[in-house]
């Protein structure tokens, strides 16, 4: 799979502290096409968005141990230099952040700092840059876009703002574009306007694109594969229809269970992951997630806290990769999870 | 679970709708005889002066943040409030409070009328009436300890003797799933989760009949999310507490609430029992924020809803649109939207709805919906028909 557009290999991102190692990211690896939609999911401090700022190189100058590979188009973007990274940002790669109020500068106008994403990668005139800004922000429906590209952030609403910073991470055609909770901060029906944006520029501009998220919806909705995190490695990865249906993480479990649906059994109970996620500097031994997994009994002797599972191939088979001692998770999943959080969609099948 | 009170509408403006009869006898008082209110709100309407600049500071305009809301609280039971940023549901929650003064309109607690008692007045009932903030982070005061924060109410209102307020504060952290010997801890201490107890045991400390949650768990992770969803249940159940639960995530809110309002910049939109708004909404606004909600359970066996994308934004609550406010991002809009403001009118036992063409939607958010096509099917749909002509107990709509 060494052919994709982006594969990234083994990653791992730490940093060092006072008081120890922090351990953000540890042997992550993916593929992602172009034309594709990866979802990484998981709860703050997951290590989700360290893993792709490190993409983008974005710790480069802190004090960040960062190794393993990162192939984009089959350049490793670990090791680029400064100048190399630099071009390569906002050209190759884009950034979509989650609150765009503070990602953009108060003090200059949206099209300012749209059009210079454009003047710093393409030798062209300030007027052509302007043009360009202009054909951006009608393209992710900004109205009046001739008039509003001479606004500050401030005079635009929440979704508009997010309009503005697509328009921007889309300037230079980029191949890959990471969506770092590109909707956490807006309304439900903000939100859906932003996805159903971002999926017909992707099938224009055929771009790869990473959503960051800690929502399963917005994941099932966008994504065509998943990757769930949880203390830094990631514990489950597959096609999304694989992982929805076919989950065999009790991590995984833990997060579908925990949120309602709208359309859902009302008495359905929501069970919640016991206990908080575990600190970065000193994560549980073993299975990382072994504090609050109700399954530990299953496993025989002590592998759960002594041995760090492996990624190992689900028993549905289908691509689909989970870290898990368990051996039966699939029969676990189907008679102990699924009738507890959808007793329809159980009867459904029966 | 609750009264719904029959709205009484102007005849002009109810011309093209089926009027409905009217009377305190309604359907849904008979329905559940034994549900008493807690809290009964009526037109209440809070605006917010606008000045110019400058040193004489004129009032240029008002922020209509509500504008004639008119709900019931149950006691011990929850009503769910849903809308985007700005539509005025966090400011509901605060004229309930009285952390604001309303601009007009009654707030009736326990046969009791609020709205124009001054602080003085409100001093007894404040014991009664208590919130949950959204961030625990800010609501709680970094400089005091657990204790101290859990404790300060009973020592405001002076309803124990110093030496009793320690073990009722380990009591109540108990309750919240805390450990009891964590009182001498300061916030920073604790978790995001674990924060959001400590502001739970702070609104339960001096027992309260009405709670008012202003997204409780919206700066949550998932995981915890569930298990503070859960604990409020538990409170719930456990001492009766009447819950106004506002919230932007419909699903949660479907959870936890047997009834739902929608509200759209200051007005209630649409007002139901749950099931009913959740599979069988009528007005637009609801259908649309319905089918944004991405569906997990949907995706995963292959389905998918089709969206009802809305257009632009919403608009400014300084200079709300005319007649009906949601005119300007809905599909359905005609020359009557404009001219005329849709009452919030009865049409099913406990269904309320402000639309002028409520009863020419049939589609169910929950199935796929197209924008006008639906309406098509709708209108040439005889089983939901019907159904609409036996609540409504009148004609077939006009428009």
């Amino acid at each position: 799979m060494t052919d994709s557009f982006l594969s990234v290999r083994d990653l791992v991102v730490h940093f060092p502290t006072t008081d120890g190692i922090v351990k953000a990211t540890e042997g992550l690896s993916y593929d992602l096409d172009r034309g594709k939609t990866l979802g990484i999911v998981g709860e703050s401090g997951s290590g989700k968005s360290v893993s792709s700022s490190a993409i983008l190189g974005l710790h480069r100058g802190t004090n960040a141990q960062v190794s393993g590979q990162i192939l984009l188009d089959g350049d490793d973007l670990l090791q680029l230099n400064d100048e190399q990274m630099r071009r390569c940002r906002g050209r190759d790669v884009a950034m979509i952040f989650q609150d765009p109020l503070s990602a953009m500068h108060p003090y200059y106008t949206v099209g300012n700092q749209i059009g210079e994403a454009y003047l710093v990668h393409n030798k062209v005139s300030k007027k052509a840059a302007r043009a360009r800004t202009i054909e951006m922000l009608d393209r992710v429906g900004i109205p009046q876009p001739d008039r509003r590209v001479d606004d500050y952030p401030h005079q635009f609403s929440g979704g508009m703002r997010q309009r503005a910073m697509i328009a921007m991470s889309l300037m230079n055609d980029p191949g890959l574009l990471i969506a770092d909770e590109p909707t956490t901060a807006l309304d439900v029906t903000v939100q859906a306007q932003i996805l159903d944006l971002l999926q017909d520029l992707q099938r224009e501009f055929n771009s790869a694109i990473i959503i960051i998220t800690h929502d399963l919806g917005v994941v099932a909705e966008m994504a065509d594969d998943v990757l769930v995190m949880y203390a830094g490695r990631a514990v489950e990865y597959g096609p999304t229809k694989e992982i929805l249906v076919h989950p065999e993480m009790p991590y995984t479990w833990g997060l579908l269970s925990s949120v309602p649906d709208v359309t859902g059994d009302t008495d359905a109970k929501l069970i919640p992951i016991r206990g908080n996620p575990p600190s970065l500097l000193n994560p549980p031994a073993g299975c990382a997630f072994n504090p609050r997994c109700d399954h530990r009994d299953k496993v025989p002797g002590d592998l759960c806290t002594t041995v760090v599972p492996e990624l190992t191939p689900a028993r549905t088979g289908g691509n689909h990769t989970k870290r898990c001692h368990l051996a039966n998770p699939d029969e676990v999943y189907a008679t102990e999870i699924l009738p507890e959080i959808a007793p329809d969609l159980v009867q459904g099948q029966a | 679970m609750s009264h719904i009170d029959v709205a009484v509408p102007d005849p002009d403006q109810s011309a093209v709708l089926v009027q409905v009869p009217d009377g305190t006898g309604n359907a849904a008082s008979q329905l559940d005889p034994n549900a008493r209110p807690v809290l009964t709100v009526k037109d209440l309407q809070m605006y917010f002066p606008v000045h110019s600049g400058g040193i004489i500071r004129r009032t240029v305009g008002h922020v209509q943040a509500v504008d004639g809301v008119s709900f019931q609280v149950p006691a011990g039971g929850s009503v769910g409030l849903v809308g985007e940023s700005g539509c005025g549901k966090s400011t509901t929650g605060r004229l309930i409070t009285r952390l604001y003064k309303p601009t007009a309109g009654s707030i009736n607690f326990e046969g009791t009328e609020i709205a124009e008692m001054s602080q003085r007045q409100l001093m007894p009932l404040r014991r009664e009436i208590q919130m949950i903030f959204q961030d625990p982070a800010t609501s709680l005061n970094p400089r005091h300890t657990v204790g101290a924060i859990v404790g300060a109410p009973l020592l405001i209102h002076n309803v124990l003797p110093k030496d009793k307020v320690l073990p009722r504060v380990q009591e109540l952290l108990e309750i919240v799933g805390l450990n009891p010997e964590h009182y001498n801890r300061y916030p920073h201490e604790f978790s995001g989760g674990q924060r959001q107890r400590i502001g739970i045991a702070r609104a339960l400390t001096l027992q309260p009949k009405l709670l008012v949650a202003d997204e409780p768990v919206s700066a949550l992770d998932v995981s915890i999310q569930a298990q503070v969803i859960n604990l409020l249940q538990d409170v719930q159940k456990e001492f009766g507490i009447g819950f106004l639960f506002i919230a932007h995530d419909l699903a949660i809110v479907r959870h936890f609430c047997p009834e739902v309002a929608v509200m759209y910049l200051g007005k209630i939109v649409e007002i139901a029992d749950r099931e009913t708004l959740y599979t069988r909404a009528h007005h637009p606004y609801t259908q649309a924020l319905l089918s944004a909600v991405p569906d997990v359970k949907q995706a995963a066996i292959g389905g998918r809803r089709e969206r009802i994308r809305l257009t632009g934004d919403v608009p400014s609550p300084i200079n709300p649109p005319s007649g009906c406010r949601f005119r300007t991002r809905c599909w359905l809009a005609q020359d009557i939207c404009a001219q005329v403001e849709p009452p919030l009118m009865q049409i099913g036992p406990r269904h309320k709805v402000a639309c002028h063409f409520a009863g020419e939607l049939g589609k169910h958010p929950t199935t796929p919906v197209t924008t006008s096509p639906a309406v098509a099917a709708a209108a040439s749909d005889p089983g939901f028909a019907s159904t609409w002509f036996e609540v409504t107990t009148g004609q077939p709509t006009g428009g």
